[in-house]
């Protein structure tokens, strides 16, 4: 077991699974304590839930996966089901801000009265006092709808006035309120209001059994599909014990650096749009449906929607796929080369780019930024690297690294991993091994945990599982990095003009349906 | 600049032909007269919302702007108001949460206006279905013209959707 689990005089056990992971209980007087020693040992917080445990003769409790050097630590806290109180933790970790208002809507877990206590998720379409994650709720239990006044805070001054967007935005976006008050052109605040695309996703899997969550999981932000899909599988093969075949690993590494460089491409595209440069736009849009197509030719889905099922895979490679799909890469790659060129040597881009919605090192340190966001703001992390389990152990991926914050890191951060996520994709379609592709998945009694953490496009992506009898969930917690990433937007944008707030936002380019659940 | 230029000539044309419309996809019967239709057809505005999708419909529908399509050049453009719009092309099981902005939007909708459904969620609640939280599919909550299903629906079939809504009926 871990040296630094124990400094912090915690008994962790650790989870069976594909990656480091433990276990430890602690009660709520210690959780402060506890938050505040791991975030001086530089561990991150990496998601915070809550669960009903009254169905189990028992009352509530919250939990936090703390991402150590080490691994992953998942911290369940008991609370009794009289008074569901815990101490809030948003002053040490300030993105468990809006994780433990979600954890309130909809369980009625509350933190104690100091904390924020606005709420999230629940918007009008249940009343307060309501809370439908609760066992008690039944899964075709409606409620009527309460009124849904939300307490925005107002910018006052001379000249300040506030501009509203959304839910439905002006272009092909997920639906979100942005507040922006502004003085001229200048943004002095940005408020995000979110939810809106709340839709039960986690009362949802408490009603399928383990196989059926597989393709719930894969929906819950689609654009990162397979990044979902892996982190479900590799949980439920670390509840039950099961172990996928290597030729499966190989092919889901296939898989994930392929919706990396996909969404990477589209973005870039994106991103040369929104500085007026629509040549970016239609080359890199082209070449992303050159490889949409291909990834329906070889896999059957061009988005590689449900290609991962726990125990494996449930698409192969054969014959001379494998050559295929390199050649495709091989001929894509060297037009990136090209396009990233003439991005580099565009004056009016690079204008545009750089400087534009900075989120500094110290800051993204502070605030909790992650993934893609985060390694252009200097934090150098990226879980293939960091806990390198197959089939990144043998290729020594790298992790991109840029320091500046700006759209323009962001813009550089995502050229550097498609290329290297080419580089992934070629050695493993040239080492793929050879065997089955899927295994069973064993069964599982009550009460078995099971973690899943895989570094997507956007950053990690968390599933917590416990499963209860006759292979059915009890309690799943999917988990997107854009819940860590948001706040940071509205601090990026921070005395920007309004015209580049799409910009900014693209550069970013977080998940609704991820975190609104 | 030079190297842009010589980009887009190596590039060439890559747009490829457009669908033919398909009368299986309707839910409603065609409402509206010739007339109209022929006007449509060459200049529609399109309003796209997201009611509560997990963006997978999106991310087809970002890529029916690329230039293997060419929507424009079919006479079909995105606005950014409902407005402006001829056409809704609506995503999602609709969530509970965005009911209100749905509806206030079909309201803004100037008549005579389609509706498009798109993807499975949208076409029957999906994988999602009905809950607490979700109405489930587009036409519990506006009414739908036509329906395109599909996980997510590929850009030829969301166009072969939108070109069914404003072909005429057998009327």
């Amino acid at each position: 077991m871990s040296k630094a689990f124990k400094e912090l005089g915690l008994e962790a056990t650790p989870l069976a699974g594909a990656m480091p992971a433990f276990c430890a209980s602690v009660p709520a007087a210690e959780l402060r304590g506890l938050c505040e020693q791991a975030r001086a040992r530089k561990a991150r917080l990496v998601a915070l839930w809550g669960s009903d445990e009254t169905s189990r003769r028992a009352g509530y409790a919250l939990h936090l996966a703390l991402g150590f050097p080490s691994g992953l630590l998942w911290v369940s806290v008991p609370l009794s089901r009289e008074d569901p109180h815990y101490p809030g933790i948003a002053d040490i970790y300030p993105s468990a801000n809006r994780m433990q208002r979600a954890t309130a809507d909809l369980l009625g877990i509350l933190p104690s009265a100091d904390a924020d206590r606005r709420k999230w998720l629940r918007h009008g379409a249940w009343p307060e006092g309501a809370f439908p994650l609760r066992k008690t709720v039944e899964a075709s239990a409606r409620f009527a709808r309460g009124p849904d006044n939300y307490p925005f805070v107002p910018v006052r001054g001379e000249g300040v006035h506030e501009i509203p967007v959304g839910p439905v935005h002006a272009g092909t976006i997920e639906p979100g309120h942005f507040r922006f008050s502004i003085v001229g052109e200048k943004i002095l605040r940005l408020e995000e209001r979110l939810g809106y695309k709340h839709k039960g996703i986690e009362k949802r899997f408490e009603q399928m059994t383990l196989e059926e969550g597989a393709k719930l999981a894969g929906r819950v932000s689609g654009d990162s599909t397979v990044a979902y899909a892996w982190a479900y599988a590799m949980a439920v093969e670390g509840a039950t014990g099961t172990e996928p075949p290597p030729r499966a690993l190989a092919l889901r590494g296939i898989l994930l650096e392929l919706e990396r460089i996909a969404n990477h491409l589209g973005d870039l595209g994106y991103l040369g749009n929104d500085v007026a440069l629509s040549f970016g736009f239609f080359q890199f849009w082209r070449l992303k449906e050159d490889l949409l197509r291909i990834q329906a030719q070889l896999f059957g889905h061009r988005y590689l929607m449900d290609a991962i099922v726990p125990g494996g895979v449930s698409k192969d490679l054969t014959g001379t796929a494998g050559e295929t799909l390199a050649a495709h890469l091989a001929r894509i790659e060297r037009e990136v080369v090209t396009l990233k060129s003439i991005y580099d040597e565009h004056a009016g881009t690079q204008d545009r780019f750089i400087m534009t919605g900075q989120v500094t090192p110290e800051l993204a340190e502070r605030m909790g930024l992650t993934g893609l966001a985060a390694r252009a703001s200097g934090i150098a992390r990226d879980l293939r690297v960091d806990y390198p389990i197959p089939p990144y152990q043998q290729l020594d991926p790298r992790t991109a690294s840029h320091v500046r914050g700006d759209v323009a890191a962001r813009v550089a951060v995502r050229f550097d991993e498609i290329f290297e996520s080419m580089r992934l994709v070629q050695a493993l379609v040239r080492e793929l091994p050879l065997g089955e592709i899927r295994t069973p998945v064993a069964a599982a009694g009550a009460g078995a945990r099971g973690l899943g953490w895989v570094e997507g496009w956007r950053g990690e992506v968390l599933i917590a599982l416990e499963t209860a009898g006759a292979n059915r969930i009890h309690r799943l917690h999917p988990h997107d990095p854009s819940w860590q990433n948001w706040p940071l937007l509205e601090h990026a944008v921070h005395g920007n003009i309004v015209p580049d707030f799409p910009l900014i936002n693209k550069s970013f380019n977080l998940s609704y349906s991820g975190v609104d659940l | 600049m030079y190297q842009l230029l010589k980009q887009i000539a190596k590039t060439g044309i890559v747009t490829e032909p457009a669908p033919l419309s398909d009368a299986a996809l309707r839910a409603l019967e065609q409402r509206l007269g010739k007339l109209i239709l022929k006007h449509f057809g060459r200049a529609l505005a399109i309003r796209h919302v997201d009611a509560g999708s997990c963006n997978g419909c999106e991310l087809e529908i970002h890529a029916m702007n690329s230039p293997y399509y060419n929507l424009e050049g079919l006479g079909i453009k995105f606005v950014a108001s409902p407005r402006h719009a001829d056409m809704l092309l609506v995503t999602g099981p609709v969530s509970r949460n965005m009911e209100t902005a749905l509806k206030r939007t079909w309201e803004a909708t100037p008549d005579p206006k389609l509706v498009v459904a798109i993807g499975d969620c949208g076409c029957t609640g999906g994988i999602f279905g009905e809950s607490y939280a979700s109405c489930g599919r587009v036409s519990n909550v506006i009414p739908v013209d036509v329906a395109v299903p599909g996980c997510p629906p590929t850009p030829v079939a969301i166009l072969q959707g939108i070109l069914t809504a404003i072909t005429p009926g057998r009327k």
